[in-house]
């Protein structure tokens, strides 16, 4: 019955730059909304135990043209952060964001589509360049040590496999 | 996903269509060589080759590089198997996090409907 678990979270990579995340959730759309936007919730599940890292802080001005901040970590002299803006706020429909740690952040934009009683979710995050969006794989490395290692792993057994230093 | 590895797929079996292709990667897999080796040793013009490695390179299956005047082949991975790799990790965090915003949305829900009934 349904899809399998793992058919619940696709994951697109449309060009170059843009991947696209989709995801059906058993809620309407104002309530999902409200667990991406709302701190006290969205605390709860940006940073599942799975990844490592925590979460830390998380400070959100939800509205056109307001910040946000999240920080992760374990204590407070150890922290690192991702920033940046709203430029596009619909409530219940539409969260656009941008990411300003480096030039090379990426753009966000989440759409919340009603579908019956649940919602159909898109995250699409478009990078600048081809480049970008490599790095930020890279990147990611810092925040999922168990995982990473694994595809370190993995990059080095494939790596070997065609005579790669 | 899907539709990228799908076309990263096609480009393969059109590389790997051509017999002169398979028996450049054959080679390949025994030794780098220059796009000259391979000429002579699959009796072809230089342009010939050029081509045939191209199709190769486009789909990922030969990497070049240029030393000097030389352009050495080598085999290449497809880019397929660590661009999957990539996708598949990417894929997992975005899985466990969505995972974890279904328990929230949950029980928003249940609450809705206690609140509901006040």
């Amino acid at each position: 019955m349904g899809e399998s678990r793992d058919d619940r979270t696709k994951i697109e990579r449309q060009s170059e730059r843009e991947l696209v995340v989709t995801r059906i959730f058993n809620g309407p759309t104002r309530i999902v909304f409200e667990a991406w936007t709302r701190p006290d919730l969205f605390m709860r599940w940006w940073a599942p135990k799975s990844m490592g890292e925590p979460l830390f802080s998380c400070e959100m001005d939800v509205r056109t043209g307001g910040s946000y901040r999240l920080e992760f970590g374990h204590d407070a002299s150890k922290t690192w952060a991702f920033y940046g803006k709203y430029i596009e706020v619909i409530p219940n429909s539409r969260l656009v964001w941008t990411n300003e740690e480096g030039d090379d952040g990426a753009v966000t934009t989440v759409t919340f589509e009603e579908k019956g009683d649940q919602t159909l979710l898109v995250l699409r995050e478009l990078y600048p360049s081809k480049e970008a969006l490599d790095d930020a794989f890279i990147g990611m490395e810092g925040t999922m040590p168990e995982q990473f290692e694994q595809l370190d792993e993995l990059l080095v057994t494939l790596g070997a496999s065609v005579g790669r230093s | 996903m899907v539709q990228y590895a799908t076309a990263r797929l096609d480009a393969s079996f059109a590389a790997l269509s051509d017999a002169t292709r398979r028996g450049v990667l054959e080679q390949l897999g025994r030794a780098d060589a220059s796009i000259t080796d391979l000429a002579e040793k699959f009796h072809m013009t230089l342009t010939g080759m050029k081509k045939h490695v191209g199709v190769l390179e486009q789909a990922g299956l030969v990497a070049t590089e240029k030393v000097g005047r030389v352009r050495t082949c080598k085999l290449g991975l497809g880019g397929l198997e660590e661009e999957a790799a990539w996708i598949e990790w990417y894929r997992q965090i975005w899985d466990a996090r969505f995972d974890a915003l279904d328990k929230v949305v949950e029980e928003l829900k249940q609450k809705e409907k206690v609140d509901g009934r006040k």
